[in-house]
């Protein structure tokens, strides 16, 4: 940029390149130039990364516009592209993920934050983010031969039997489908939870505890009563953070989820995620639009990430740092 | 009175059950896990998987060292390019930005690493392999390098700024430039931290499958060079898993125990230097 600048300019050409060569001198001048360029390639780079997506995905979004959300047909042969089978997928088995993984998660948290021993606490909390750094093809492999299986054979079976009444659970069983794919980001999503969640908790001072305690609460009541109010936030934050890496997931959903772009009422269904059917179709897409579509979805899955990311970081922002946690 | 004070003694004691058992299933999640791999996956892993190309369907037998070096090579590229412009950018966000230009490379930053990694896929697709017209280990890596970046920043901001102020003052009241306090005085102070997170957040992009499913694709023969679709291990296991074939399951099972068991090492080790580190400070 400087160098380009030495030319123009009411100061002569020397006299330019003696200030550059003396501003280079400074080295503070210097580091924080050098230093700055690498930070701002963080911004450039996700700048790019929406222009790319919004530019790939034009085709479809010119011929498609918004009907490209509410139609129900996913055929690349005939060059017919609608989103709403994966969309649907995608809310439906993030959906189960939660409600399977907020209490559990949050209930760990407590435990971990308040109730349980120091010593257990900590080996816990331990392990818990070791489950974390599993490698979500992993989750996958496990859910293949191990969860799959086992809802086929013992899980639906059963809720087919005393629950079969709803639409909910009605229909073939195949193992695959919503509720496996569900059940797998649940687990995946737990550690989130119960490490975020944790954290909240941990943040609301002390002194509410012990004021709490010394009116003469169990340690339940304190936790349940003064702790849990007053993590609220945090634990919504912590709830959200969540929810955008269930929308996200790709492998392991696309594993056990069964690949099947039909909306259906039942939970034992095989279904189909954004993630799923990018991670499939990707490689196989020949034609120019259906590239376009798939390119659109990933558009839908960043924009609708970012924006409940962006919420759940708001939220944990506006509770952490006000707490007894010693750092 | 007293019926209700053990009532509420007794639903104490139920909560602390119930909750202890939430935090008992999460632990159990992983020993299964493990366990699990370790039964199946440690009696299919023998000397040929690791040094062997894979064999045609049909053929038992095999291995996977060519997505073992395609790991490799992906990761030397994603820390070329994600680590330098993590730890610099950190450098910067810590110490010599604004408070707004700070701000913006904090957001950014978390904008970027709660994208999913399929888009990153995209995005590298967009960026490397259409140019190029191929698959190639270079977009995998530069796939793998932009989900390195976010991580890498955070994690050298955050530990630059918990090194104590008074360090910092200490060496301008010597005398010295403020970039000639940062890089011998406060840099060295959180080195450990700053390292230990680029480690980080390169275990954690090593078992990353999504974004290089159509960026490094996949290869059954070495793949030299750079220009050239790669096996890797995390893609390896996807294919396999989801194959027909019994001799290829039981070697994603293989595959997997050697991810599982490299993720667990590094970050076993890496939080026990950070803990030692901290106790040192204190």
């Amino acid at each position: 940029m400087t160098t380009s600048s030495i030319t123009i300019g009411k100061l002569g050409t020397s006299k330019r390149l003696h200030i550059f060569i003396n501003r280079c001198k400074n080295g503070d001048w210097l580091a924080h130039r050098i230093t700055s360029l690498f930070a701002y390639t963080l911004l450039l780079l996700t700048a790019l990364l929406v222009i790319e997506l919004y530019r790939h995905s034009g085709p479809s979004i010119r011929s498609f516009g918004w009907s490209f959300f509410i139609t129900r047909t996913w055929d690349p042969i005939a060059g017919q592209f609608g989103a709403l089978p994966f969309i649907y997928g995608t809310l439906i088995t993030s959906a189960i993920a939660l409600l399977v993984a907020i209490p559990l998660g949050v209930g760990a948290a407590v435990f971990l934050a308040e109730l349980a021993p120091r010593e257990i606490s900590d080996t816990l909390t331990f392990v818990i983010e070791l489950l974390a750094a599993v490698p979500s093809v992993i989750y996958g492999l496990v859910g293949i031969f191990v969860l799959v299986p086992g809802m086929r054979d013992t899980v639906q079976p059963a809720l087919k039997a005393v629950l079969g009444f709803l639409p909910l659970f009605r229909g073939p069983n195949y193992g695959v489908g919503l509720l496996s794919a569900g059940i797998v980001l649940a687990i995946m999503v737990l550690p989130f939870i119960i490490s975020l969640s944790r954290e909240a908790l941990l943040a609301v001072p002390r002194e509410q505890r012990e004021g709490a305690l010394a009116i003469g609460a169990t340690r339940w009541e304190a936790t349940w009563q003064v702790v849990m109010p007053g993590a609220r936030l945090g634990i919504m934050g912590s709830i959200l953070l969540a929810l955008a890496r269930a929308l996200g997931e790709t492998m392991a959903v696309t594993m056990v989820i069964g690949n099947n772009p039909k909306i259906s009422a039942s939970l034992l269904a095989p279904g189909y995620s954004i993630a799923a059917v990018i991670a499939n179709e990707f490689t196989e897409a020949t034609a120019d639009l259906h590239l376009s579509a798939l390119v659109e979805l990933g558009l839908v899955l960043f924009l609708l990430t970012a924006i409940i990311n962006g919420l759940g970081q708001l939220l944990i922002f506006a509770t952490s740092g006000r707490g007894t946690k010693q750092e | 009175m007293s019926a209700r004070r053990s009532w509420r003694k007794l639903v104490n004691a139920v909560m602390f059950f119930i909750t202890g058992l939430c935090a008992a299933a999460a632990v159990f999640i992983l020993l299964f896990i493990l366990g699990y791999l370790v039964y199946f996956g440690g009696r299919s892993l023998n000397w040929s998987f690791l040094t062997e190309l894979p064999k045609p369907v049909g053929e038992s037998g095999g291995g996977m060292a060519n997505a073992i070096v395609g790991t490799g090579k992906l990761l030397l590229l994603a820390a070329l390019i994600g680590v330098p412009i993590g730890l610099l950018g950190g450098i910067y966000t810590a110490e010599f930005s604004g408070r707004i230009a700070a701000w913006l490379v904090r957001y950014t930053a978390d904008l970027l690493s709660g994208v999913p990694s399929i888009v990153i896929g995209i995005f590298a697709y967009t960026l490397v392999v259409i140019p190029m017209r191929h698959f190639s280990i270079l977009a995998g890596g530069i796939a793998l390098g932009i989900m390195v970046i976010p991580a890498t920043i955070r994690s050298t901001d955050q530990f630059l700024r918990s090194v104590p102020s008074t360090l910092r003052e200490g060496a301008l009241a010597l005398g010295v430039s403020y970039w000639r306090a940062v890089a011998t005085v406060v840099l060295p102070a959180a080195l450990r931290g700053v390292i230990t997170g680029s480690i980080l957040a390169l275990a954690r992009v090593a078992g990353e499958t999504a974004p290089l499913l159509f960026t490094a694709f996949s290869n059954r023969y070495w793949s030299p060079g750079w220009s050239q679709p790669t096996a890797s291990l995390p893609v390896m296991i996807y294919t396999y898993a989801i194959s027909p074939y019994d001799d290829w399951r039981r070697q994603a099972w293989a595959a997997a125990l050697i991810l599982l068991l490299l993720m667990l090492a590094i970050n076993i080790t890496v939080r026990y230097l950070l803990s030692s580190g901290k106790r040192m400070h204190s």
